[in-house]
């Protein structure tokens, strides 16, 4: 009887420790996939809810976005820049910092605003519930949403008022860490390493030409460019900027960048007025290489 | 029966103290002073290895004024001794041994517009630095496989920037890194769990740390893959194994 007792004992205590050791091994399963389809969403005060956007995912995203949200849907053959694959958990528009999940703000954001000069348009006509309830579902694509908190968002502070001081310091910003490299000494996207950039999955891509385009892909505010160049555009070759960058000089390039572009503003005529010239003589760039 | 009850219970208490406590002392062993060493070898003639072309950038083209940059996939010494081939542990390791990972922080500096050194081996949650010597911007962009738990991440490095101090949280063999604003520069993170060493310009490499006991041994290079070998290490006789890789 003891010994039946020590037995058993020790086979409960075995069985307790090969259930922990296995705990970390999990693979992925129908369970698991259901499991995953309970995720959520917050945005403010909207609550998304996976389960519920399957429907609409089925209706609006699967002809790009595929049904194992890999980005391989039946139309993702024909499209240029190619949809995003959601398994990865890997997204340009970000709050937060390079390498880091996003919030769920910033994919609410996304639906709804689309994504200029590509395939995804504005999401909006959809209801706010409908909507953060894709996000959920877009999130339930990727298990690093189960292992991983979102990143931390960077903070912006007050936009400061436009001075022709403050445009002239964002383009010695401009020189000094090199944005010329990829976007050219006038901001028209043809730096000389511009022809040779490629994104994560090897496809050519374009820097952003600030001289003929208005509208960035993750957003119109000068909030959103400030964003933009500090996070980085995971996925791509724009890296994050937030080490090397302080926010007052952040806000003097931003007002620098928009002095670049073709509509009429503040910046454009204060640039005009002080005779601010594009590029700086010692830093011209190399002429485009041979390969 | 009460007391058999008892007694059982009190054993199964014990059993379950005795594994919590080795499980918690798991990464507290004595440093092994075993080694395992060896050469790694090309078996036929090196590869020509291209020039780069820098006119991209003019201060790129400048540092290499004296010494033409030429790529760096196969770099092989005078007597046929090939760098960059990292060497690891991929069987044997208790869990103890494995877990340690090293204090010291290896550094990956981009200098003169290329890496050094061109693959940097590193354990898992091993801290290391990437740092920049040059007087032009660089971005640095790791890309590991995502789906396999490292996250690739891309940050700019433009002249003077601090240091980067981060560390990879799973085993890959390897991770290409790349600059977006100088394409010809690549090179490779291998992270591995447990001792490491990466060959020098002889080829020649010494494992430190290995406890006593027998393991096998994994050679990797970027261009000609991995192979492994068996290998003894004793109390006072280090292990050796050779590796000979056959050029393409």
């Amino acid at each position: 009887m003891r010994r039946n007792l020590f037995l058993s004992s020790l086979a409960l205590t075995a069985v307790a420790v090969i259930a922990l050791c296995c705990l970390s091994s999990a693979q992925m399963t129908k369970e698991e996939e259901d499991q995953r389809l309970g995720m959520e969403s917050h945005i403010g005060k909207l609550t998304g809810h996976a389960v519920a956007a399957q429907g609409s995912y089925r209706r609006y995203c699967v002809g790009c976005h595929g049904v194992l949200g890999d980005g391989e849907g039946e139309n993702a053959q024909w499209i240029d820049p190619k949809p995003r694959n959601f398994t990865l958990g890997i997204f340009k528009c970000r709050s937060t910092t390079t390498g880091t999940l996003p919030l769920d703000s910033d994919l609410y954001d996304t639906i709804g605003r689309g994504l200029d000069s590509s395939n995804m348009p504005s999401w909006n006509p959809l209801s706010a519930q409908q909507r953060a309830d894709l996000v959920a579902y877009v999130k339930h694509f990727s298990a690093r949403w189960v292992t991983e908190k979102p990143g931390e968002p960077i903070q912006i502070p007050p936009e400061p008022e436009v001075t022709a001081e403050k445009i002239k310091a964002g383009q010695a910003v401009y020189q000094r860490v090199e944005c010329w490299k990829c976007h050219g000494q006038t901001g028209s996207g043809n730096g000389p390493s511009a022809a040779t950039l490629t994104d994560d999955q090897n496809r050519p891509i374009q820097p952003f030409n600030f001289h003929e385009n208005v509208r960035f892909k993750c957003g119109t505010t000068d909030a959103d460019l400030y964003r933009i160049f500090m996070t980085g555009l995971d996925g791509t070759p724009m890296p994050s900027w937030s080490d090397n960058i302080k926010p007052d000089e952040a806000w003097d390039l931003v007002l620098y960048l928009r002095s670049l572009q073709p509509m009429k503003s503040k910046e454009k005529e204060l640039a005009r007025q002080i005779g601010l010239k594009p590029g700086a003589p010692s830093a011209a760039p190399a002429p485009a290489p041979q390969q | 029966m009460r007391v058999r009850y008892q007694v059982a219970g009190m054993i199964s208490m014990l059993m379950v103290l005795a594994i919590g406590l080795l499980w918690s002392t798991r990464t507290v062993s004595a440093a092994a002073d075993g080694k395992i060493t060896g050469t790694v070898k090309l078996d036929g003639a090196a590869p020509h290895m291209k020039g780069i072309d820098m006119s991209k950038d003019p201060y790129c083209v400048k540092q290499h004024e004296n010494s033409p940059a030429h790529l760096e996939n196969v770099v092989v010494g005078s007597s046929g001794g090939v760098q960059n081939v990292v060497l690891y542990i991929s069987e044997g390791l208790t869990g103890a041994e494995a877990s340690q990972v090293p204090s010291q922080e290896p550094v990956f500096d981009q200098k003169n517009c290329m890496y050094t050194p061109h693959v940097l081996a590193m354990d898992v949650n091993q801290k290391f630095k990437v740092t920049t010597s040059d007087q032009t911007t660089h971005n640095i962009h790791p890309l590991p496989n995502a789906l396999a738990g490292n996250i690739p991440w891309n940050k700019s490095q433009p002249p003077g920037a601090p240091p980067i101090e981060t560390s990879w949280k799973t085993v890959e063999v390897a991770i290409p890194v790349k600059c977006n604003i100088h394409p010809w520069m690549h090179g490779y993170f291998v992270v591995v769990k447990g001792p490491y060493a990466t060959t020098d310009d002889k080829g020649s490499y010494t494992i430190e740390n290995v406890p006593a006991g027998s393991y096998t041994v994994t050679a990797w290079h970027e261009e000609y893959g991995t192979q492994t070998q068996k290998v003894t290490v004793a109390a006072g006789k280090p292990g050796t194994a050779d590796f000979t890789f056959k050029a393409k």
